[in-house]
């Protein structure tokens, strides 16, 4: 008891009465929103397949950009927010998080105007993944293509 | 069998998201980034190539796959164009998904007012 109480053991102490999440619940959410995202991501790809003559390569392309249109209308309209309390990284993972992050971003800016406040911190949030998927991408590509000239 | 494999894979990658949230207590922008690294690193083995055949959109939806399409469209160029089709074709997969947020969340905002 005597223990002066500084920074570090104040964050050991406090450390036990937090509330610990409930990881098994937590992880069920997020398999079933995720994997329900998924399947919805499969059967827009087999619809761009058989309707609209897409290969299976490309048919990721209009996928994609189905899904970050709907995810984007489902910010706008605040379903995505609760939905991502709900689900978790379900919500989050999927690519539709990343259309919710630039949406709410720039919704929650728009106060500040068009240009300082929707097109400035239109990637506030979503910017970090695309700056370390380009670095590491090129990161990557450099030492593949180097490795492929050697051998 | 595709929906099957959609499902259990997709919500398979989301339950490292949760727990990289819950128990590494991570933001979800470092596991977002994370999992954008981890895309890339898999498409060096030709691994994430692997997982799309078998499960589809199980792998394409989850952000993972935007690692994997910036490395994929770079080495794709660099096979015609040496080191500078890396930068030429960095984004050249992933130009619909980044174009697509980018239009469609200035419209919401321009449309929608903010909540909360």
């Amino acid at each position: 008891m005597d223990e002066k109480m500084n920074e570090k053991n104040f964050e050991q102490t406090s450390k036990k009465y937090q509330p610990k999440p409930p990881y098994v619940m937590n992880c069920v959410k997020a398999f079933i929103i995720g994997g329900l995202i998924c399947v919805f991501g499969e059967l827009l790809t087999e619809m761009y397949i058989h309707w609209f003559d897409f290969s299976e390569e490309e048919a990721g392309n209009p996928t994609v950009a189905t899904l970050i249109l709907l995810a984007a209308l489902a910010t706008g309209f605040g379903f995505y927010d609760k939905l991502g309390q709900f689900a978790g990284a379900g919500s989050a993972v999927p690519v539709t998080g990343f259309a919710n992050s630039v949406t709410s971003a720039a919704l929650e800016y728009k106060s500040e105007g068009y240009v300082l406040g929707v097109a400035s911190n239109l990637f506030k949030l979503a910017g970090s993944v695309i700056v370390f998927g380009v670095v590491s991408a090129y990161v990557l590509g450099i030492i593949r293509y180097v490795w492929q000239l050697i051998f | 069998m595709n929906f099957v494999w959609a499902f259990v894979v997709g919500g398979g990658i989301c339950i490292i998201g949760q727990l990289l949230l819950d128990v590494a207590k991570l933001t979800p922008a470092h596991v977002m980034s994370s999992f954008v690294v981890a895309g890339a690193v898999l498409d060096v083995f030709d691994l994430y190539d692997k997982l799309i055949d078998f499960a589809g959109a199980g792998a394409t939806v989850p952000i993972t796959s935007f690692g994997h399409s910036l490395l994929h469209g770079a080495m794709e160029q660099a096979d015609e164009h040496g080191i500078i089709g890396i930068a030429i074709g960095i984004f050249e997969l992933t130009s619909a998904g980044i174009a697509s947020a980018i239009l469609f969340g200035f419209l919401v905002a321009v449309i929608f007012k903010p909540r909360g």
